[in-house]
């Protein structure tokens, strides 16, 4: 059964149908009724997964474009399905979120909707993508929906932040378009699956170039300090349930195509340039904590503590570079740190968009001593942070943890700086909890309502599964380790100096 | 010479498609004349439409019979496998563009009215109107389909003026804000007089060194005469002034907005789509085939116009607040985009091929989203006729969700996002350049398409994003023709951004032959 298809497909109709819906209310149960087929079906083919058997499963692979040598050719390994089950675990718990979001935009709410799904459907299809070209094509399809998510339901500067997340990310989807046409015509395969252009750059040089191209993309959808600024503008803006569907997965794809397209195809130049990255990551980590803590309109907060995480990841990523003991854990980590920021990141997005969605504003000093009138809200509230900062016995523990310790064993200074980010994390997030959720209760929060129904429903599955991957991370390493090998030994570390290292495997 | 001509031989049937094309023509010129008014349009319409119907199955029926791998009358037209896809995509966009042509209150009803005179009141109350427009719009079409399959430096100039005048005219027919539609009419017929006289300028030089017009006697004459370089370089340098102005390449765009913005917007959308088509034709085919040998000399200077036409077309685009200015300067850009093709045809045959047909697949996608795109224009219209401004397009996709979409959807195509048809025309014309060894261009294009993106986004911006004008303008009710056109390009615009293979195929099966030599 051709499972990728069938998701992506089921998506898309889903998206067609919704348009077709003329009363709003179905079109919403409409929705969240196909996404949860989707996660459903997902689920159903993660099971069927073997972590140790082939690296690639559930392959489909037809010719697209003979003329290119472009092929629909889809796949998953460990890293991609995991990052699918993200995306589609977070669909629904968007749907729901979003339940009145669109009801103050100035387009119908269908289309809102409909949206979300044919983002869904880009979103399984990037991480599925084992044709370059076809993954660019999502890389840069996937921007227009967002693009009116953003500008169509967002905030007041709703148009000046949609217009520079598009341009700058298609200011990147372009210098890799250049790229990938260099790759194609370098290699000389006229093919573009990515099983058979890796390994053929051989000369330094040429993949040094190559790689820029590529890294530059990702580092812009990552995003990766200094080309985070459209970041805070858009998820500000965005409406939350957007927000979290672009902090959550959509800047994933940067992180996700650094470590399958930039490490393993230009494993030379990614070698080369590891120092630079890792400073880059490092400052992101530091700078994203430091003005995060200045913040006072809690998107822009979250926005930048996103920063420094992505920093963190892309920090584990470059340590899986040739001749890192510690590669196998920073990868792994890195990958686990992909899903459990997408959860605790989506999280925050939500419960901070309750809470603006019943005061109408997004600034700290709007708000003191909710805990007293909202505890559930406040509670989750204080969950979501504590596993943003990272909390042992939160999901988030595990990733950072494992991160650190591989990138420790590659550099050692810029480990440790990394690590201060940790600490910065718990000012910026328990002040801003002190701020809106201690004290005296603010006048205009006295009657602010606890999280309905909706809400809960919204929330409860998110703090689950913080607790649950917390304390039992095994499945997720399970399925993410055998990947995160085959992908290094495309980096080509030998499996000796990768097994070598002490980790945390078995979690906290 | 002893005295007598020998006859010369004519290939009708290669040459049918154009002949057809050109009588219909001739027959719509003896209808302005002997049919009574009332029943002109009546007759027009099916003529024209006929006579583009035919002359395209005509194409098809030879194209199944076998592409012509000699050049017809004389050595004088070229029918080969490049003209036969160039003279189809021609006809369909011209049967479009007719489709719109045919809505009324496009044209003036009496041209030579002074703008606000008791004259033109009169006309308007007679309700009188031009229907010349019809075998004007047959004779540029057929203008459209010689010059780039002219095997013949004068050939060329006659399919270049045969193109050009009508177009002239038609300029200056819109019905409403005559006078700038007059001032277009006129500085194009102006400039494009002069580039005319550059082309043939040069064609006259050109003899002088080769002792012929013929393209392939040209060509081969390089290297073998001696001594009279200079009168090459600046003979080719004038055919290649003359040819870079009708694409609006930089530094001959100037006449391309004012003239896009003036004219009706059907004749706009008939010309921005046509003429570019055929102009890269007759570019490609003359700079190819009689000034190839010379590419050493031309190469360089196509660099730098393609540098200039594409950053220039991106970064003024960005300024305008007209929406029929701002598709010229895109359609400069575009120009630009296409020039990036024409410098990476090589020495290798199997290069010249996939450039060509990247070309060919462009130039197919770029003439139907346009047509599209124009189409649209006409439909919103405000108390004063079209409305232009773009601040008037605020709110658009509020109060005409379908129609904006479409629109939005041809601007991502004209910035070639995946999955539309833009998005494979400039891949596949940016890998032939980097396979021919052109990456730094490239790049130059791939930023240009970042800055050209902006102003297609910030129309979608205003549409979507912003709140409708209080009396913002409405959107007339689609005449059936004009519903067709926007269906029709859309269709296209999609099925070539999803499914471009098959067109892809014919592309590069027209190319295969490449032009005759």
């Amino acid at each position: 059964m051709p499972w990728l298809s069938t998701l992506m497909g089921v998506s898309v109709l889903g998206a067609l149908g919704v348009t077709l819906i003329r009363n709003d209310k179905l079109a919403k149960q409409f929705t969240l009724l196909v996404s949860l087929i989707v996660l459903a079906l997902t689920v159903t083919m993660a099971v069927q997964f073997s972590p140790n058997g082939d690296q690639w499963q559930f392959q489909e692979n037809h010719s697209w474009i003979p003329a290119f040598g472009v092929n629909y050719s889809l796949a998953v390994d460990g890293i991609a399905l995991v990052l699918i089950l993200l995306s589609v675990i977070l669909v629904p718990i968007v749907v729901l979120a979003s339940w009145h979001d669109a009801e103050k935009g100035k387009r119908s709410v269908r289309t809102y909707f409909s949206l979300i799904l044919v983002l869904e459907a880009m979103m399984i299809g990037v991480f599925a993508a084992t044709d370059v070209f076809l993954f660019y094509v999502f890389f840069e399809a996937m921007l227009i929906p967002m693009y009116f998510m953003i500008g169509s339901y967002g905030g007041p500067q709703r148009a000046y932040a949609s217009v520079k997340f598009l341009l700058y990310s298609l200011f990147g989807g372009l210098l890799m378009l250049v790229a990938v046409i260099a790759l194609y015509s370098i290699a000389g395969k006229n093919t573009f699956m990515l099983s058979d252009l890796i390994g053929t750059i051989q000369d330094v040089n040429t993949q040094k170039w190559l790689f820029l191209g590529f890294f530059v993309a990702f580092a812009i959808k990552a995003p990766l300090w200094p080309f985070h600024t459209w970041l805070p503008d858009a998820a500000a803006q965005a409406p939350a349930g957007a927000a979290v569907l672009l902090v959550g997965v959509l800047d994933k794809v940067g992180t996700f195509g650094m470590m399958r397209f930039c490490l393993q195809l230009f494993p030379d130049a990614a070698a080369y340039f590891t120092p630079l990255v890792i400073v880059l990551a490092v400052i992101g980590v530091i700078y994203g904590a430091i003005v995060a803590i200045g913040q006072t309109d809690m998107m822009r907060l979250i926005a930048y503590t996103s920063v420094s995480h992505f920093g963190l990841i892309t920090l584990g990523v470059f340590a899986m570079t040739k001749g890192n003991p510690g590669a196998q854990d920073a990868g792994t980590g890195a990958t686990l740190y992909m899903v459990n920021h997408g959860f605790s990141t989506g999280a925050l997005f939500l419960i901070v968009g309750f809470l603006i969605y019943r005061r109408g504003s997004k600034f700290i000093p709007d708000y003191g001593g909710v805990q007293k009138v909202a505890p559930i809200l406040a509670g989750t509230f204080l969950v979501a942070g504590l596993s943003s900062l990272s909390l042992p016995g939160l999901s988030t523990f595990v990733s950072e943890f494992m991160v650190l310790a591989g990138a420790y064993r590659l550099h050692v200074p810029a480990t440790v700086i990394a690590t201060m980010g940790v600490i910065l994390a718990a000012i910026y997030i328990l002040w801003m909890y002190q701020r809106t959720m201690n004290g005296p209760t603010a006048e205009s929060v006295k009657t602010l309502p606890d999280l309905n129904a909706r809400e809960k429903w919204v929330v409860a599955p998110l703090v689950a599964l913080l607790l649950v991957f917390g304390f039992y991370p095994k499945p997720l390493l399970d399925v993410i380790n055998p990947a995160v090998k085959d992908t290094l030994s495309s980096v080509s570390v030998t499996a000796d100096q990768a097994a070598a290292a002490p980790g945390v495997k078995e979690g906290k | 010479m002893n005295g007598t001509i020998p006859a010369p031989t004519i290939e009708y049937g290669m040459l049918a498609p154009m002949l057809v094309v050109f009588g219909a023509a001739i027959v719509g010129v003896l209808v302005e004349a002997f049919a009574p008014r009332y029943l002109r349009s009546a007759i027009h319409l099916p003529i024209t439409l006929l006579s583009l119907l035919i002359s395209f199955v005509l194409i098809v029926w030879q194209w199944v019979e076998g592409v012509p791998t000699k050049a017809a009358a004389m050595g004088a037209i070229a029918v080969d496998g490049p003209a036969m896809f160039i003279w189809g995509t021609i006809l369909v966009l011209a049967f479009v563009s007719v489709l719109l042509i045919k809505d009324e209150g496009h044209f003036v009803g009496a041209a030579a009215a002074v703008p606000g005179s008791a004259e033109e009141e009169q006309a308007l109350y007679e309700g009188a109107a031009h229907t010349e427009v019809y075998p004007l719009v047959l004779f540029a079409v057929g203008g459209m389909m010689l010059f780039p399959a002219a095997n013949d430096l004068l050939i060329a100039f006659v399919g270049l003026e045969v193109m050009s005048l009508p177009l002239y005219l038609l300029c200056g027919l819109a019905r409403r804000r005559r006078l700038l539609s007059q001032e277009a009419a006129m500085k194009y017929f102006l400039l494009g007089a002069f580039s005319s006289a550059f082309f043939l300028y040069g064609t006259a030089m050109i003899y002088g060194y080769a002792n012929s017009l013929d393209l392939a006697e040209i060509g081969a004459s390089l290297g073998v005469v001696g001594g009279q370089d200079m009168l090459l370089y600046i003979g080719g340098a004038m055919i290649g002034v003359g040819l870079l102005f009708k694409i609006g390449a930089a530094p001959f765009q100037a006449w391309k907005p004012d003239v896009y913005q003036g004219a009706p917007t059907p004749i706009t959308a008939l010309m921005a789509s046509g003429t570019l088509i055929a102009a890269f034709g007759a570019l490609l085919r003359v700079f190819w085939v009689a000034l190839g040998g010379l590419d050493w000399n031309w190469r360089p200077v196509f660099y730098g116009v393609a540098i200039l036409t594409m950053l220039g077309g991106a970064i003024f685009a960005i300024t305008q607040t007209d929406i029929k200015r701002m598709l010229a300067y895109s359609s400069i850009a575009h120009g630009g985009f296409l020039l990036i093709g024409v410098i990476a045809t090589g020495s290798a045959p199997a290069q010249n091929t996939s450039a060509l047909s990247g070309i060919l697949f462009y130039l197919v996608a770029y003439g139907f989203t346009t047509v599209g795109a124009f189409a649209v224009v006409t439909m919103v219209r405000d108390a004063g006729g079209e409305a232009w401004h773009l601040s008037r397009w605020a709110g658009l996709g509020k109060r005409s969700p379908l129609l904006a979409g479409v629109f939005a959807f041809f601007l991502l195509a004209f910035a070639g996002i995946p999955l539309t048809s833009g998005f494979f025309g400039k891949y596949a014309v940016f890998q032939a350049a980097v396979t021919g060894g052109a990456l730094p261009l490239v790049i130059v294009g791939a930023v240009a398409s970042a800055v050209a993106a902006f102003f297609y986004v910030r129309v979608i911006v205003l549409m979507f994003f912003s709140d409708p004008a209080a009396d913002g303008p409405s959107v007339v009710l689609p005449s059936r023709g004009t519903a067709a056109v926007v269906g029709l390009a859309a269709l296209a615009t999609v099925v070539l951004g999803v499914f471009p293979q098959p067109v892809l195929d014919l592309a590069h099966s027209a190319a295969q032959s490449l032009f005759v030599r």
